[in-house]
């Protein structure tokens, strides 16, 4: 409840904090406080559980776990390093600094609700206000018509899922037989599925994979990772994606459990094209940003193991989606952060960097062995999760192949930028790094090898508590 | 009247804003072709909430169901201010609201 009320109320005043200063600087440090405090608020929900700061009676509307307040502290603590790391870039985009730290804020807001909701009417509401910030921060580099153009499509594209997710849950609500949103009352139990419940589960599915950017609804993504401003780019991809899939796992643990052989194979089968479209198509790209726009589709990929894995016994999903989303994001906020100061974006770009800047080639290599799964590193144990989620379920043998094998491809477009860095000759090219930016990369390289050799620290806080 | 007919309504009215939003070219039309989905939803929610009332004995039974085609239209208007000043700058930048533009992303 703390985080939820708090992002909205730091959201106000971010935005006041453009009114009544002038000075840029004033709005970078109000946004770095706020989140900071938001962690904080966060954490201290989840150590005093059942009992926030605020105390508000929301007729069960909203549950508080530890598996939906961990996923919260995960994003709040990517967004406080992502403050500290491009705040700067993000005071370039345009004029409106204290506005694009509020919208955030406001994202924030919505992906404390997604992480929480106990019905389907703050699903909703929780998505759209992860969305619409998401529109404007898309199209806030006003002056470049490539953002324009993503803003537009990712706005229409967004809002033609939300209208099938509005009909999903409309029909959900006609098959249930108490006349109720609550996630525990829509599930069939043991009786047979109605029509109108089977096509409003494929509704949602749909839709929820739209916003999760899963094949074949991941049409939108590419474009509007690329159009996007970078330091937006890296805030939608890493923080917003994981909340999106929280909302997933939370509404088919809860309550499609019991419809599971109706869904299963088709997720099954949304996991295979997903890692294959994502992977194949990335191999191909020139630009950087692009390419990790496709391989943030093939990271949605193994993302998608989680929820074929909901009904396992142990927390496993839970578990392995938590270790995912701290990975991902944390490897490619790092990313992000460097690139939005490359000039060039291409992989010739990156030609010679280790040699003018050894850290920040170093630090770039530990994040690209991260996101392709190489151990020592946070992604390695979060793919070892997802694939062991998928041997436990017992079915789907053939899905770790191709997964195994995708990931295979995976490695030859990452370690082409490493390649770039270490074995080609570059221009010279100014990078902006203080020292205070470099510090930070280093520290959340720091915090990707020592996850990657003690998973367990995270993933223990969610299975001491959640039982 | 049987809930069917409600039913059947409301999917043709969504599936008349889905076509309109996959085949015409005017930004503008698609918008509204989506907030034409939106609406039937609306009425089917509606139509559900009368079901669950008439079926349930409970003087409260199916109330939910109205309460969320308001949060609907909330939303729904929050979202045409967001959407209108989108389009409205890619009117000034390009000087045309035709979704073919987009294209130009590819490369």
């Amino acid at each position: 409840m703390n985080a939820i009320i708090l992002s909205a109320v730091w959201g106000v005043v971010m935005m006041f904090s453009g009114a009544f200063s002038k000075n840029k600087m004033w709005a970078r440090y109000l946004a770095i406080a706020g989140a900071a405090f938001l962690l904080l608020a966060n954490i201290a929900d989840m150590y005093a559980q059942g009992n926030p700061f605020f105390h508000i009676d929301t007729k069960g509307m909203l549950t508080f776990n530890m598996f939906g307040l961990l996923v919260n502290a995960i994003a709040f603590a990517t967004t406080l390093i992502y403050f500290f790391l491009s705040a700067k870039d993000i005071e370039e985009v345009g004029p409106h600094a204290g506005e694009y730290f509020a919208l955030i804020f406001f994202v924030l807001c919505g992906v404390s609700l997604v992480t929480s909701y106990n019905n389907l009417l703050i699903l909703f509401i929780g998505i759209e206000i992860l969305s619409i910030p998401l529109y404007i921060l898309t199209g806030s580099s006003k002056q470049n018509l490539k953002s324009n153009e993503a803003a537009l499509k990712y706005f229409l594209m967004g809002a033609f899922s939300t209208g099938i997710l509005l009909l999903g849950i409309a029909f959900l609500y006609g098959a249930s037989k108490t006349g109720s949103f609550f996630i525990d009352d829509i599930g069939i139990g043991k009786v047979p599925p109605s029509p109108l419940f089977i096509i409003g589960l494929l509704l949602l599915l749909a839709a929820l994979s739209f916003k999760v950017s899963a094949a074949p609804f991941h049409f939108w993504a590419p474009d509007v990772y690329d159009g996007s401003p970078t330091v937006f780019t890296s805030f939608m991809i890493s923080v917003v994606k994981g909340a999106a899939f929280v909302a997933f796992i939370r509404l088919f643990a809860d309550s499609f459990l019991e419809a599971q052989p109706i869904w299963q194979l088709i997720m099954a089968l949304i996991t295979a094209a997903t890692l294959f479209i994502g992977n194949i198509t990335a191999v191909f790209q020139q630009s950087v940003k692009r390419m990790l726009a496709y391989s943030s589709i093939a990271q949605v990929g193994f993302m998608l193991f989680a929820i074929l894995g909901v009904g396992l016994k142990t927390n496993t999903a839970q578990e392995g989606i938590v270790l995912y989303i701290a990975a991902y994001s944390l490897a490619s906020i790092g990313i992000f952060a460097i690139l939005a100061r490359m000039k060039d974006h291409s992989f010739e770009g990156f030609n010679g960097l280790a040699k003018q800047q050894p850290l920040l080639a170093g630090v770039n290599t530990v994040f690209f062995l991260s996101l392709a799964g190489i151990p020592l590193t946070a992604g390695f144990f979060a793919k070892y999760y997802m694939l062991s989620i998928a041997l436990q379920t017992g079915k789907y043998f053939w899905l770790v192949i191709f997964a195994v094998f995708c990931a295979a491809i995976s490695i030859y477009y990452y370690f082409r930028v490493i390649q770039a860095m270490y074995f080609k000759e570059g221009e010279q090219q100014e990078v902006e790094a203080s020292p205070a930016f470099k510090g930070m990369l280093v520290a959340v390289a720091v915090i990707i090898v020592l996850l990657g050799i003690f998973p367990q620290w995270l993933i223990n806080k969610l299975s001491i508590i959640y039982f | 009247m049987p809930i069917n007919y409600y039913i059947f309504l409301s999917v043709a009215l969504f599936c008349i804003g889905v076509a309109g939003v996959l085949t015409r070219r005017n930004a503008i039309i698609v918008f509204m072709c989506i907030e034409l989905m939106l609406n039937a939803v609306n009425l089917l929610l509606v139509a559900f909430s009368k079901m669950h009332h008439a079926a349930i004995a409970d003087a409260n039974a199916g109330i939910n169901g109205q309460v969320f085609v308001f949060f609907i239209m909330v939303v729904a208007a929050a979202e045409v201010s967001v959407g209108l000043a989108i389009i409205v700058m890619v009117f000034r930048k390009t000087h045309s609201v035709d979704v073919n533009f987009l294209n130009r992303l590819k490369h």
